[in-house]
């Protein structure tokens, strides 16, 4: 039996992507398709507050009027939204007192993903809330943030347990009309993370929310709310992975972010779903993301850092409304994208206090058949007097049929602004690896200097431990790429 | 230490080397001189197992051992290095942090233990100290944005570090003016030790008033087609190539 696990283990490394295995679990799934009736059995399975319901049916309403977006520089086959099921759940008893209850398939899953939930393992110096499918598994460390105030659950659990929090907050940055992925998630999101850090607390750990999709014909509706109250701070990962399908999964998320006077939330994404088959394209998720922070008040701080490996299409902006005065948005990022994958990502940052200022570093990698796009928007409002912004845009092509793009939008109504862009574009060539070899050093670690080196920028920003994680991936996801 | 027999050789089938032997002796400084074209860049390449050449017939044995199937991360671990004509630019990578793994590697290789970046900084600032080389090549990238003169520094620098047994420097004076080509001769000079063996690619015979060579070898049209002593330098540059290219 040992045997038998590790041989399937060793197999599963030996491939482009380890995480492509399915999870034989018992479900519990609704029929496909979309309908009133589909949101109503959703919201009473979840036992919800009548606000919820409300909110819910106001985004499908808003929904059913909307188009989904094409001027994005991605191509894909029409999507069916009557052909997904819109809630996927473990069948599990009604609560669980500890995570002895927790199917332990599905504590083997995540441990098999590198995130050991159970007590003894469980990573000390990080709080995890692990979501399976569309429904929260998990949330470690709960009691011990609780005793400093910090509310860190499921975001159904945060809807019964703190509704005034969730209906005081939940859709104030991404309005349930935002856009149509937006409105989709507003009406349909089962579960997600939430997160609430009380005035003048610095968040003891990091917190962590881990997404699995495993079910072949399930959408991925995840909702993430965020709120640092006045002088607190949190720092906060979130990192996906998919099963490998022939057919493509729907992962339309919305987090929302908020931050009230001197307060600070870094949010930092690991993003490894499935990308399809590398040679045929085939399969792969579809990540079509909205989030969103709001400094609403003065001094606050919103920082994104994103490390985009997987998915066959991206599509995500995470952006900040710079609200309160001398708030500060920042947006780091690198998108690799490589066989067929095509990633449209970059951020938007809309000034609208004065002494506002926003840095974008955006780093792009493509390799392969692969085509990677920045696109960012900086707008300043007429108020915001001394906004400032500086936003590097750099593209390094790794072969010679892929493609980059960059599309930067800036818009101004106030003549005080500053704005500062810069663009590059490079080459990892055969001659730079030869000159490595030459000195003795292996294609591996030449590939992964040449990388490291070209997003140093962006990885400095991520925590310790993700950043060495966030290096290997890239430097696994290239190494068939070059040359 | 190095023998080639009867190397022909090419890239995307086109046979650039037509059949070269030359055999290279631990203490031995070999220059190779011919006109453009002739296959010298090509047999450097050849050499340091550039993955775009491919060896069709001949051999090459290294100390011994024939480097057929090589790769050159093995061959330079064994001890060949080859000085660039044009090193190649590598934003994002510091220079320093470049030469450690380089060393390092070797370092693994000889089943010794890898240096720390501040015990490698004691070696790095004694090899720089004794080339003349100011602190910037530390901090800056891999010869990013360097000067033709500055890469041709660094690559000394490397050769300094890496003690290679066998040299081949490729077209080492191109692209630099006459203090830069005295200053990385010295360096090159103060290297060399009678343990070792040095190959220099060139296309004029100045390189040769301050490298002395023991045997020069005349390349054209993929053949050696004379090998003197030193003299024949002097000849070559007196005379031009067309004495020797016209049969």
């Amino acid at each position: 039996m040992e045997t038998q696990e590790a041989l399937t283990e060793a197999l599963e490394d030996s491939q482009d992507y380890k995480y492509g295995f399915v999870t034989d679990i018992e479900t519990e799934t609704f029929a496909k398709g979309l309908d009133e009736n589909v949101i109503r059995a959703l919201s009473k399975k979840k036992d919800e507050p009548q606000f919820m319901l409300d909110f819910r049916l106001k985004a499908y309403e808003k929904w059913l009027t909307m188009k989904e977006p094409e001027w994005h520089n991605v191509k894909y086959p029409k999507i069916d939204y009557q052909n997904i099921s819109y809630y996927s759940a473990p069948k599990k008893k009604k609560t669980l007192e500890s995570l002895d209850e927790v199917d332990p398939e599905l504590l083997r899953t995540f441990e098999k993903l590198g995130i050991p939930l159970d007590e003894q393992k469980r990573l000390s110096n990080v709080a995890v809330d692990a979501v399976f499918d569309s429904v929260s598994v998990a949330t470690t460390h709960r009691k011990k943030l609780m005793e400093v105030g910090v509310i860190f659950c499921s975001i159904s659990e945060a809807v019964h347990e703190f509704p005034e929090l969730v209906e005081q907050y939940l859709g104030t940055v991404v309005p349930v009309g935002d856009n149509f992925y937006a409105a989709l998630n507003s009406a349909v999101f089962t579960d997600g993370s939430f997160v609430y850090i009380p005035p003048g607390t610095r968040c003891p750990m990091e917190l962590s929310t881990y997404f699995r999709i495993n079910t072949e014909e399930t959408g991925q509706f995840e909702r993430t709310l965020i709120i640092c109250a006045e002088d607190s701070h949190v720092s906060y990962l979130e990192g996906c992975t998919a099963p490998q399908f022939d057919s493509n999964q729907l992962h339309a998320a919305v987090v929302e972010l908020v931050t009230l006077d001197n307060a600070e939330i870094k949010y930092s994404t690991v993003q490894n779903w499935y990308a399809g088959d590398k040679e045929t394209g085939k399969g792969g998720v579809y990540n079509f993301v909205t989030k969103r922070g709001k400094c609403v008040g003065d001094n606050s701080k919103i920082s994104w850092t994103q490390v985009e490996t997987g998915s066959s299409i991206t599509w995500k902006y995470p952006s900040c409304i710079l609200q309160g005065d001398n708030s500060v948005g920042e947006f780091y990022s690198v998108a690799l994208t490589n066989g067929h994958m095509q990633a449209d990502t970059g951020t938007k940052m809309i000034h609208i206090g004065k002494n506002t200022r926003s840095s974008i570093i955006s780093k792009g990698i493509s390799a392969d058949k692969s085509s990677n796009t920045y696109r960012g928007q900086v707008k300043v409002g007429k108020n915001a007097s001394g906004a400032r912004n500086y936003s590097q845009c750099d593209s390094m092509l790794v072969g010679d049929k892929c493609s980059a793009h960059t599309f930067p939008y800036i818009e101004s109504s106030n003549s005080t602004m500053q704005v500062e862009h810069e663009a590059s574009t490079s080459k990892i060539s055969e001659e730079q690896l030869f000159y490595f070899e030459q000195r003795g050093i292996s294609r591996e670690n030449a590939i992964t200097a040449v990388i490291n080196g070209f997003c140093k920028d962006v990885f400095k920003q991520l925590p310790m431990e993700f950043a060495v994680e966030a290096q290997k991936l890239l430097a696994l996801k290239l190494e068939d790429s070059v040359g | 230490m190095l023998e080639i027999k009867d190397l022909h050789a090419g890239s995307e089938g086109n046979e650039i080397l037509k059949g070269i032997s030359l055999s290279v002796k631990k203490g031995e400084i070999h220059a190779i001189m011919g006109p453009n074209g002739s296959g010298k860049s090509t047999l450097a390449k050849v050499l340091s197992g550039h993955p775009a050449y491919k060896i069709t017939s001949g051999e090459i044995l290294f100390e011994g051992k024939d480097l057929q199937g090589v790769s050159a991360e093995d061959r330079a671990l064994n001890g060949i290095f080859m000085g660039y004509q044009y090193p190649v630019e590598v934003p994002g990578v510091n220079n320093a942090e470049f030469l450690r793994m380089a060393y390092n590697a070797r370092l693994v290789k000889q089943g010794k233990e890898e240096l720390d970046p501040m015990d490698f900084d004691d070696l790095l600032q004694s090899k720089m100290d004794m080339l003349g080389m100011e602190v910037k090549y530390k901090e800056r990238n891999l010869n990013d944005g360097f000067s033709g003169g500055e890469k041709k520094k660094n690559e000394t620098l490397q050769m300094a570090l890496l003690e290679p047994k066998l040299a081949i420097l490729d077209e080492t004076d191109s692209g630099l003016d006459i203090d830069a080509l005295r200053v990385v001769a010295d360096g090159v000079n103060k290297l060399y030790t009678k343990d070792k063996a040095l190959i220099l690619i060139t296309h004029y015979q100045r390189l040769l008033d301050y490298i002395k060579p023991d045997y020069v070898h005349v390349l054209s049209k993929g053949c050696i087609i004379k090998s003197g002593e030193k003299g024949l330098a002097l000849e070559l540059e007196a005379q031009g190539y067309d004495w020797l290219t016209k049969v």
